[in-house]
Formats: structure tokens, C-alpha cells, sequence
């Protein structure tokens, strides 16, 4: 039997003979690529990993005849390092080496056809995780980036030195356009800087798209007029069709609206890099919503990791994306939101495994995005919101603007109040998270809304165990 | 649990307007300017001010008072630069900005003398 070279030999042969090289030297042009991989009984490690990287690049079951026509040897991922999960025996990580040019420029549909395709399937294993990815700067300068960064966006809806407001709609279905833009309304003239619609108001029956733009622009500019800040509304764009979805968007533009929204992952990254490219191109800043994420990387065995999916978010492009809060309703542990707020703001990221970063992450000049806590939030979480976020974040509410007992320009307000006390608080160099409670109490003393607001949640607290933990070794 | 109040908020009234960060919490203090100047320089921000008309504040440009103060670390020269502005600009609102070049944007910028609305 030969292994390589010119003659062709029918068969099946085992993969680590031509897809395990655990003396490769990466090279700054590879994709890498971290997966966790819990093998078939009886399968060595050194076998499944090699399988994973055959499977993920030029592999197929058996040799062909045409393996012989190219270059196989240079195509080809290599499984090139193997490290124990710490805590966990059932499964190791495998770290894998792909040459630049398996991918089509500026194509995170491409990457995660290869990385996240037939793969998972793939029977030798049982379950399969990828943990992290490393573009290589070559790879991140094709693509498009977020539409326009962070700085721009602040540029764009003049607000600096504070974390951003916003307040999702509720409740989510049901409502007439009239009635929505209402709530929208109020929310806006209280202090917040955006309302947003929820994932799933696309244009059903009750609420068609286009009376909702229409009623919604309304609120916005009045409430601009009367505030004098600008503001804006998240007009959700997603929609069956690329097509229905860039008339959403037009219109948007045409009622001189100053950002929409696209789900991401249930929109495809097709759809959504097009989108995106759109937005860059109209001046339109892109929120992004990540409904379905938690079917992918909830798993600890099994799927795609969130700092995966918000890296290829912020190839593909957008100006915000959900984060999780740490604190709220949502899962999410603290230093792994960490990891991957890094990921969404910074410029370069290092390895950090306490982070859960596999890898170096150089984004030369690619501007970055707002991270977006959302999910369950309300003025007592504000604090701790400001010293884990900091300033380039957004704060998203729902209940915890429009379940105020005055409604919600007051529950808006007290969410305002709250944030500048907190924002003011920690520029005197205040611990805020530590003093969070002193600091709101006397913001309250000037504002009766922000008194009223911590009297209704005072005793609201999510505090559940995160289901997926970083896989650290706890002593 | 308080009383229900009416969220007081005009169109037709000028005091309604706000002016970004901290224009939800009462007029600043002589002490509370202190500590922002302080936090501006503390980063190795550049401390800028400007003023506008409180009828224009949706501008983008206001009046730039004189250049923003490149290496000024002196916090009391700071605030002595804010207070002559507000002198000369009484009815005006009068911003202090701290330029952070490296993320190019205003890592802080808010109204430390307000303007008269009425």
C-alpha cells in the first residue's frame, strides 16, 4: 500500500495517516479552527481528530482517483495538536489547519459550509463542537465588517460617553401598528435612545410591515422634536425573501429612519451579509438579533460555540448584536460574555482561556460592533451592567421599561436617570457594582419615576446555574 | 408604592429638551464638574468645551470655545476655561468634551452650564 505519492490504491485507509501532522507549523495565512470532540468508543483520539479535519476539508471516505489530479497535500486541513478539556475525560479538543484558499473570499457561508457542514454528522464521533475559529487577518480584510462600527454609530445618533438605551416592544405579537407605534413613542420621549422590535414582528396579519414602519417613523421624529436627542427604532427587515427583505429596508431608508434590524442566523448568512452591505451603502446602521443561537451553542458537547457565531457576525457584518446580560433572564457566564464582547469590540484579542479564547484574533481595521444585553433587565441590574459592559454597549429593556407602574415614558426615565447615575458614579471612581445600591437610591431623591421603578422590582433576580460552563478546572 | 404622576413633556415646552449625557439628573455642581474634568484627564482625554444656542442644541457643530485644550492636565485651568465661556455665553448651554483620539470619538461630553429655555 502506498500512503502518498503517484500511484493509485482503491480503498479505505485511516486517516491519520494523511490528515494527523502534529508537527505542522501554522502558518499566519491558516484558518484555524478549535473543535471539542467526543468520540465513538474505540476510536483514538489522534484518529478522530484527523477525520474531523479530513471531513472538514478535502476528505471523503475512500480514496478517489482524482485525489491524484491536484494537490492534495497542500489542500488538505491538518489536525495538528491535541489537548485534554479540563474536567471532562468523555472528549478532548482537537486544534485544525486549513490553507486560506479552501475558502471563497469574504464567504462566512463558505467557512461554515466546510467547518460546520457534513462533519457534525460525521458517525465516528458522537458529538462534536467547534469551540473557536482564528481568521486570519488575510481572510478578515475580504470581508465587509460591520455596515459602520461603533464610533460612527455614535457619531451618527450623537450619544457619548454612556452606554446606549433601548426597550423592546411588548408585547411582542399581537398589537396594531397604531397601538405599537404608541408604545414606541412613549419609550422614546422617556430618555430612551432606541425601541426595537421584537425577533419574530416581521408583517403577520395583525401588523403588516409597512404600517408599522410608517407609525413608527412618526413616533421617532416626534419624539425627537420633543427631546431634542435623536432617536431611533430597530425596524426588523427580516422576511421570507432577499427580496421582500430589501423593500423593508428601502422603505425604512425612505421614512429617513436611522437603523433597522435582521436576524441573522434564521435570515441565513446570505441574506444577511447582503444586508449588510446594504446598510454600509444607504447609511443605515444594522441591529442584529440572534434567534436560533441557542440551538446551536448551548450544547457543551454538541453544536457551534457563540464566540464562533458572533465572530462570523462580525465578518458579515452588523452595528449591534445580542450578547446576553450576565445578569438577566438569558444564560450566560461572566467571563465567558467577556470573551466574546471582546471578540464584538476590539480591534485584536489574545488567547485567553480563562475566557474561553482558543486563539489570537487580529481584526486589523475592521471596525467593531455593540455588544446588546438584553433579556430580562431592569434598573437594579444597571449597576453591574456598567462595570461589566462599560460604555460601548447597549442596555436592552422590555418589562423593565414598560412594566412601570406610570407607563413607559416613566419607565424609560427611570431607566435613564439610573444609567447616568450609575455612568457619573463610576467617572468619580466609584466602585459601581459594589455601590450600585447607594448610588441609585440617591438618584431616586430628584427623580420620583427611577423611586417608583426600584420600588416594583426591588425583589426580581435570575439566578439559575449557567448550563454551559466554561470548561474550566474547578478546584 | 408612589403616587402615579403624568410624565410632564411638551412639544410646546423649550424645558423639555435634553441635551445627552446628564441632562436627566439636576444641573451640575462646582464640585461635580471638578470630578468629570478630573475623569477626562485621568484617561489622557483632550478637554474641549462648546456652547450653542439652547434652540439649536440638535446640531451637530456647536460653537467651539477657542481650541480644545491639547496636554492641559490642570484641572482648576480647565474649569477656568468653562466658567469664562459660560461668562461670555450666559443663555447658552455650555458643553465639556473629552476627545479620546485613539478610539476617534468624544469618550465623554456633557453639559456643564445649561442654558435658559424660557
Amino acid at each position: 500500500m502506498s500512503k502518498t505519492g503517484s500511484s493509485y490504491s482503491a480503498g479505505v485507509k485511516d486517516y491519520r495517516h494523511t490528515y494527523w501532522e502534529p508537527n505542522y507549523p501554522v502558518k499566519d495565512t491558516d484558518l484555524l479552527a478549535c473543535f471539542k470532540i467526543t468520540p465513538q468508543a474505540g476510536v483514538p483520539r489522534e484518529e478522530a481528530a484527523a477525520a474531523v479535519a479530513a471531513e472538514s476539508s478535502t476528505g471523503t471516505w475512500t480514496t478517489v482517483w482524482t485525489d491524484l489530479l491536484t494537490d492534495l497535500e497542500y489542500y488538505k486541513g491538518r489536525a495538528y495538536r491535541i489537548e485534554d478539556v479540563p474536567g471532562d475525560p468523555s472528549c478532548f479538543y482537537a486544534f485544525i489547519a486549513y490553507p486560506i484558499d479552501l475558502f471563497e473570499e469574504g464567504s462566512v457561508v463558505n467557512v461554515l459550509t466546510s467547518l460546520a457542514g457534513n462533519v457534525f454528522g460525521f458517525k465516528a464521533i458522537r458529538a462534536l463542537r467547534l469551540e473557536d475559529v482564528r481568521f486570519p487577518l488575510a481572510y478578515v480584510m475580504t470581508c465587509g465588517g460591520p455596515p459602520h462600527g461603533i464610533a460612527v454609530e455614535r457619531d451618527i445618533m450623537n450619544k457619548y460617553g454612556r452606554p446606549l438605551l433601548g426597550c423592546t416592544i411588548k408585547p411582542k405579537l399581537g398589537l396594531s401598528a397604531k397601538n405599537y407605534g404608541r408604545a414606541v413613542y412613549e419609550c422614546l420621549r422617556g430618555g430612551l435612545d432606541f425601541t426595537k422590535d421584537d425577533e419574530n414582528v416581521n408583517s403577520q396579519p395583525f401588523m403588516r410591515w409597512r404600517q408599522r414602519f410608517d407609525f413608527v417613523a412618526e413616533a421617532v421624529k416626534k419624539a425627537e422634536a420633543e427631546t431634542g436627542e435623536r432617536k431611533g427604532h430597530y425596524l426588523n427587515a427580516t422576511a421570507p425573501t432577499p427580496e421582500e427583505m430589501y423593500k423593508r429596508a428601502e422603505h425604512a431608508k425612505a421614512l429617513e429612519m436611522p437603523i433597522i434590524m435582521h436576524d441573522f442566523l434564521t435570515g441565513g448568512f446570505c441574506a444577511h451579509t447582503g444586508l449588510a452591505n446594504w446598510c454600509r451603502n444607504n447609511g443605515i446602521l444594522l441591529h442584529v438579533h440572534r434567534a436560533l443561537h441557542a440551538v446551536l451553542d448551548r450544547d457543551r458537547h454538541h453544536g457551534i460555540h457563540f464566540r464562533v457565531l458572533a465572530k462570523c457576525l462580525r465578518l458579515s457584518g452588523g452595528d449591534h448584536l445580542h450578547s446576553g446580560t450576565v445578569v438577566g433572564k438569558l444564560e450566560g457566564d461572566r467571563e465567558a460574555t467577556l470573551g466574546w464582547i471582546d471578540l464584538m469590540r476590539e480591534k485584536f484579542v489574545p488567547e485567553n482561556r480563562g475566557r474561553g479564547i482558543f486563539f489570537d484574533q487580529d481584526f486589523g481595521f475592521m471596525p467593531g460592533l455593540f455588544p446588546v444585553a438584553s433579556g430580562g433587565i431592569h434598573v437594579w441590574h444597571i449597576p453591574a451592567l456598567v462595570a461589566i459592559f462599560g460604555d460601548d454597549s447597549v442596555m436592552q429593556f422590555g418589562g423593565g421599561t414598560l412594566g412601570h407602574p406610570w407607563g413607559n415614558a416613566a419607565g424609560a426615565c427611570a431607566n435613564r436617570v439610573a444609567l447616568e447615575a450609575c455612568v457619573e458614579a463610576r467617572n468619580q471612581g466609584r466602585q459601581v457594582e459594589k455601590e450600585g445600591k447607594e448610588i441609585l437610591i440617591a438618584a431616586a431623591r430628584t427623580s420620583p419615576e427611577l423611586k417608583a421603578a426600584m420600588e416594583t422590582w426591588k425583589e426580581i433576580k435570575f439566578e439559575f446555574d449557567t448550563v454551559d460552563k466554561l470548561d474550566l478546572a474547578h478546584a | 408604592m408612589s403616587q402615579m404622576q403624568d410624565y410632564k413633556s411638551r412639544l410646546s415646552d423649550p424645558a423639555s429638551r435634553k441635551f445627552g449625557t446628564f441632562s436627566y439628573l439636576p444641573a451640575m455642581t462646582p464640585e461635580r464638574i471638578r470630578k468629570q474634568v478630573e475623569f477626562i484627564v485621568r484617561r489622557g482625554w483632550t478637554p474641549a468645551l462648546e456652547h450653542v444656542e439652547p434652540s439649536q442644541l440638535m446640531h451637530d457643530y456647536w460653537y467651539m470655545w477657542k481650541l480644545p485644550l491639547f496636554g492641559e492636565t490642570d484641572v482648576d485651568r480647565v474649569l477656568a476655561e468653562a466658567e469664562a465661556c459660560h461668562k461670555a455665553n450666559p443663555d447658552n448651554h455650555v458643553r465639556l468634551v473629552g476627545y479620546d483620539k485613539l478610539k476617534q470619538t468624544q469618550g465623554a461630553a456633557m453639559v456643564v452650564f445649561r442654558g435658559k429655555t424660557v
